[in-house]
């Protein structure tokens, strides 16, 4: 297994890269869906102490809605696509086509399409991951939970925890023209697929 | 609440005493033990990650395990000036955020840190007075050295006293 702290400056591109095209893709049928200009940042790639994760998404006790997908294939990891609530909110507007604003409480239909939207999100993700990689990646069904972002991230920090006191994350952020539907998309993979996938990019 | 608050941080733990309040944030399947002596008014709080480190790679960070982390709090507390033989213990937390059909062990961790957190303060000795564990959302949890009070918050499930 690759040492986390040895990737080389190119294999960190390299990351990056990978998460640019996914994200990329993946902005791109998020802003079909809600028929709205959505732009991304260049991907975060970075090793950071677990317990600094929930600090990128405005700390422990920040009221967030998550979308969460494990992944399965030679590389697994998990997905969380992590959003304040008020952003989750607008983009159930969005995907339902009704005005901004609509939404002050999430039903089981606004429940299912956030789902949906994590789902559609990981798929284009994960496919334009595999075009890069020829890793080929399946999504679980989605998850849904709106509570707080550090007991949220647990679930995903927990497996990281077992095997060491450090993340990598694969982050980008979306945010939309008129600023309502912003969130954070996390690619983690498990401590053991980034050897797999840094083999399979060729990058030394 | 008096005094200072304290925060601490995931796989962290901070010992004091009255009037200080100790707090942690955002606990998933996470446990917050605490610990308190109600004569000294001394006691600590721990943010456990992980039940076992005997079951996890090699980690420099004690207090990431609920099999490592309660003996060294255990220790500051009384080095502290807390009696081991009065120190009463609390825990909260250990839930299950999301749940799948084919939960994973992974997924289940709440419920393994619970178990061995109550584990380990038997085997110390300690008593469990008070606990508020399992469930499906996050909590906020802080202990207030004054008083030995140990609050729950939640997002939908208010806040209460255990």
């Amino acid at each position: 297994m690759i040492d986390e702290f040895d990737l080389t400056p190119a294999q960190l591109d390299a990351m990056r890269e990978i998460g640019n095209i996914g994200a990329g893709n993946s902005a791109t049928a998020l802003s079909q869906i809600v028929n709205k200009k959505i732009d991304m940042n260049v991907p975060q790639v970075s090793l950071i102490p677990i317990e600094d994760v929930p600090d990128l998404v405005g700390g422990p006790d920040a009221l967030v809605v998550a979308v969460f997908l494990r992944v399965y294939g030679k590389a697994p990891g998990n997905i969380l696509f992590v959003m304040p609530k008020k952003n989750a909110f607008y983009l159930v507007d969005g995907l339902m086509g009704k005005p901004l604003g609509t939404t002050q409480e999430l039903d089981e239909m606004g429940a299912s399409a956030l789902k949906e939207a994590g789902n559609i999100l990981a798929g284009s993700y994960l496919n334009a991951f595999f075009h890069f990689t020829k890793i080929s990646m399946l999504p679980s069904i989605p998850a849904l939970a709106i509570d707080m972002a550090g007991a949220i991230l647990n679930v995903v920090l927990v497996q990281l925890g077992q095997m060491g006191d450090y993340a990598m994350v694969i982050e980008t952020k979306f945010l939309a023209e008129d600023d309502s539907i912003n969130g954070h998309f996390f690619l983690v993979p498990d401590p053991g697929s980034l050897s797999t996938i840094v083999k399979a990019v060729g990058v030394e | 609440m008096a005094g200072n608050l304290v925060k601490v941080g995931m796989a962290d733990y901070k010992v004091g005493r009255s009037p200080s309040t100790l707090i942690s944030y955002g606990l998933g399947s996470c446990i917050g033990v605490s610990l308190y002596d109600p004569l000294r008014k001394i006691g600590g709080l721990l943010h456990i990650m992980l039940p076992d480190s005997t079951q996890a790679r090699s980690s420099d960070n004690p207090a990431k395990f609920a099999d490592t982390g309660i003996p060294l709090m255990i220790n500051d507390v009384v080095a502290l000036g807390a009696s081991k033989a009065r120190l009463v213990a609390k825990i909260a937390g250990g839930a299950q955020m999301f749940s799948f059909a084919s939960a994973s062990d992974a997924m289940r961790v709440g419920t393994r840190n619970a178990e061995t957190c109550k584990q380990i303060l038997r085997r110390n000795g300690i008593k469990l007075i008070a606990e508020d564990t399992g469930g499906t959302y996050g909590r906020t949890v802080s202990i207030d050295l004054a008083t030995g009070s140990y609050k729950v918050k939640t997002i939908d499930r208010g806040e209460k006293d255990i």
